[in-house]
């Protein structure tokens, strides 16, 4: 890949230039845009890219609840640490996991350090291979994410069936967008979203037209963008034009990558190998019916939580985090009392400062005047 | 005659025979210079006009070749270049291996064969070494460890806490290379061509730096952390910020498409032959022209300013006009999830 496609095409700051003069042409002084960026990758490159300066007084960003490591709640990681105790147990995940607290001083890479045996994973396929190479151990793979990660999650778990591995098992943790963008919606601060920028990666699997019941039940615009400055300042300014003109809808703006559909195979390879849990904890979004994922009875024996028998406990988040409220778009990271004083990146003490598409993280990292607010 | 061994085993680091032969076969032959052929305890170095400048720096790489280079050039290039950015001439080198039981002794010539071309087409010879062989397992393959000896004129002093308000900060070529290059081998990427190690000496370009900016405060080897860590460095150590122009830092395409496959950026990766210098705004133009004038330093910008900031954040204007902090590079780069 030649990084001048990047910067010809989809950051051409001549371009940019242009649409940051639409926005600002088009925003009504006289009323709010307050659209919701519901995915932690454009949260990130919003931040990164400094776009959040560009745009007029009445168009405001706020952080939804698209980053898989922020809305994992503490109890669910304990599950995670609960088995990486166990003596023949390798438990694996993606390297942001590992460092999410589970409570004060404690961490998977804490329990790594204290003797477990943790290991950072790239792809669950890496679990499965680390599975045949250890057939005396219980290689356990932590599975978190949105439809991103999840058809990978599923395809494994399918391959470890085909292969008979006996040794290798998932701590299912996938979430449903869908129904985490409705429990937004449906909550007090919901109402004051006045838009939705649709996230990108996981509408190339379930396709745009699977929001077209939220946008219209709750008469919103949702602009699908991609993650490139000038994908980010196209979808806003889509969306202010439909704020404008009063369009509820879906709109794509991210052509380049996705259609209507979405990805028909790893959707079959989803609804094969998951099933709808009755409800799911979110940090953030509390218990929400239908909005994670199981292993169907069919891929039982794969399943982590029967396998070792654990039992799902409600913890209560730290003392004074705002994480739950950042994640509904309710609150500012630099609102939080913890921000960049009790909670770093160095030293996070919710999860939204530990995953690099946390909002805490983004502010700290990236903004200014979020440091300054804090200080 | 006996036949080479084709591995190094833990009689090689003994002291006896065997090491012997792998010192007068492999490294003397490699490092040929009369210092060391005089086989004493240590080396002697002749009296110099001015002070003392020393660094020393492991090296552990893997993989331990890599396009553009390889651990033996590179602990000879990163040495070299800790000196040469105090603004002293190198004089000479050490050099201590650890080697693990078993490594190929075919690898160990190649690298130290590679190791003694650098130092001579550097003119800094290794006067004086170490060879340690450790159990298998106990090391991943061959760490080498070098110390650099150099002489500084009298009248140049530069330090990282000297950067002011006003200052220009310039970097000598495009960043990221070295660094998402091993990155991009790690994990098994071919690239192309165009993405290799920068990893050079750089003191035939600082002493031209030196000679051409009488008031140059600040240089610092852009190496672990890459551009992100040494602006940081010299902010906090000056008490200072930045405002640094994203466009105006060179990164060449390769590296711009590696760091985007990755989800790393080519700022927060390791350099090995990219310096950073800090000197007043009126001699920016001609520390642009010392670095330009060497071959290392076609592609060097000044890439921004020094600010007035109790807070010492280092600010980056974005090609939209935007701005944003430059993070701080945290442990181990690593891929994004997803």
């Amino acid at each position: 890949m030649n990084g001048k496609i990047l910067s010809d095409g989809f950051r051409n700051p001549r371009h940019a230039e242009a649409l940051v003069a639409a926005i600002h042409e088009e925003a009504d002084s006289g009323r709010h845009y307050r659209i919701m960026e519901f995915c932690g990758g454009h949260t990130h490159a919003i931040a990164r890219n400094g776009l959040a300066d560009l745009l007029p007084d009445p168009v405001k960003l706020v952080h939804g609840p698209g980053c898989p490591v922020c809305v994992l709640p503490v109890g669910r990681l304990i599950m995670a640490m609960e088995l990486a105790q166990r003596e023949e147990v390798i438990l694996t995940s993606y390297g942001d996991m590992l460092r999410v607290p589970a409570g004060p001083g404690r961490s998977l890479t804490r329990a790594r350090a204290e003797g477990a045996d943790v290991r950072m994973v790239y792809s669950p396929l890496d679990a499965l291979e680390m599975a045949r190479a250890n057939p005396h151990r219980q290689v356990v793979f932590l599975a978190i994410g949105f439809e991103t990660t999840a058809p990978a999650t599923a395809a494994v778990v399918k391959r470890a069936r085909a292969e008979g591995i006996k040794n290798f098992s998932v701590l299912c943790n996938h979430v449903v967008t869908v129904t985490a963008m409705t429990a937004v919606l449906d909550g007090e601060d919901g109402r004051r979203i006045d838009g939705l920028i649709g996230p990108g990666h996981v509408s190339c699997v379930i396709g745009a037209d699977a929001f077209a019941g939220v946008a219209r039940h709750y008469q919103r615009p949702i602009v699908i963008s991609g993650f490139e400055p000038l994908d980010m300042l196209d979808t806003v300014l889509r969306a202010v034009r439909r704020l404008n003109a009063g369009e509820a809808g879906v709109e794509n703006a991210y052509g380049r990558a996705l259609d209507g559909a979405g990805n028909k195979q790893a959707q079959a390879l989803m609804a094969e190998v998951f099933a709808l849990r009755e409800s799911f904890e979110w940090r953030g979004l509390g218990t929400v019916a239908a909005s994670g994922y199981r292993l169907a009875d069919d891929f039982a024996a794969f399943d982590a939580e029967s396998r070792f028998e654990l039992q799902y406990r409600v913890v209560p988040e730290p003392k004074s985090c705002e994480c739950p409220s950042v994640l509904r778009g309710a609150k500012e990271p630099e609102d939080c009392v913890l921000f960049g004083k009790a909670c770093t990146p160095e030293q996070p003490v919710g999860a939204c400062m530990v995953s690099s598409e946390g909002a805490c993280a983004a502010a700290y990292l990236f903004r200014r005047d979020a440091r300054r607010l804090s200080a | 005659m006996t036949k080479k061994p084709d591995c190094i085993e833990l009689t090689h680091g003994s002291g006896g025979l065997a090491t012997d032969r792998l010192i007068s076969d492999l490294f003397m032959a490699a490092f040929d210079n009369p210092e060391l052929a005089r086989r004493n305890d240590g080396a002697v170095i002749d009296r110099v006009d001015g002070r003392i400048v020393v660094s020393t720096d492991g090296h552990v790489v893997t993989p331990l070749f890599f396009p553009g280079g390889d651990i033996g050039q590179l602990a000879v290039h990163g040495t070299v270049n800790d000196v040469a950015v105090m603004g002293a001439e190198p004089l000479s080198l050490t050099a201590g291996f650890i080697i693990e039981e078993g490594f190929e002794v075919a690898l160990l010539e190649k690298i130290v064969r590679s190791m003694g071309a650098a130092s001579r087409a550097a003119g800094v010879p290794v006067v004086a070494g170490d060879t340690k062989v450790v159990e298998r397992g106990k090391a991943d393959g061959v760490f080498i460890t070098t110390t650099g000896i150099g002489w500084l004129k009298d009248g140049i002093d530069l330090s990282c806490e000297q950067a002011r308000p006003g200052d220009a900060v310039l970097v000598s070529g495009t960043v990221g290379d070295h660094g998402l290059t091993i990155l991009a081998a790690r994990e098994g990427l071919d690239l192309g061509p165009e993405l290799k190690s920068d990893s050079a000496a750089l003191h035939a370009m600082t002493k031209r730096l030196t000679e051409a900016v009488p008031g140059l405060k600040v240089m610092r080897d852009a190496t672990r952390g890459g551009l992100a860590a040494v602006l940081h460095e010299i902010a906090e150590a000056s008490g200072v910020g930045m405002l640094i122009t994203e466009a105006a830092v060179p990164v060449s395409d390769a590296v711009k498409g590696a760091g985007e496959l990755l989800g790393l950026d080519p700022f927060h990766v390791a350099n090995e032959g990219k310096l950073v210098a800090v000197c007043p705004a009126e001699q920016a133009e001609a520390a642009l022209q010392a670095l330009r004038a060497d071959s290392r330093g076609s592609q060097a910008a000044i890439i921004g300013t020094v600010t007035d900031d109790a807070d010492r954040f280092i600010e980056i204007e974005t090609p939209f006009g935007g701005r944003r902090l430059l993070t701080r590079p945290e442990g181990d780069p690593l891929p994004r999830i997803c």
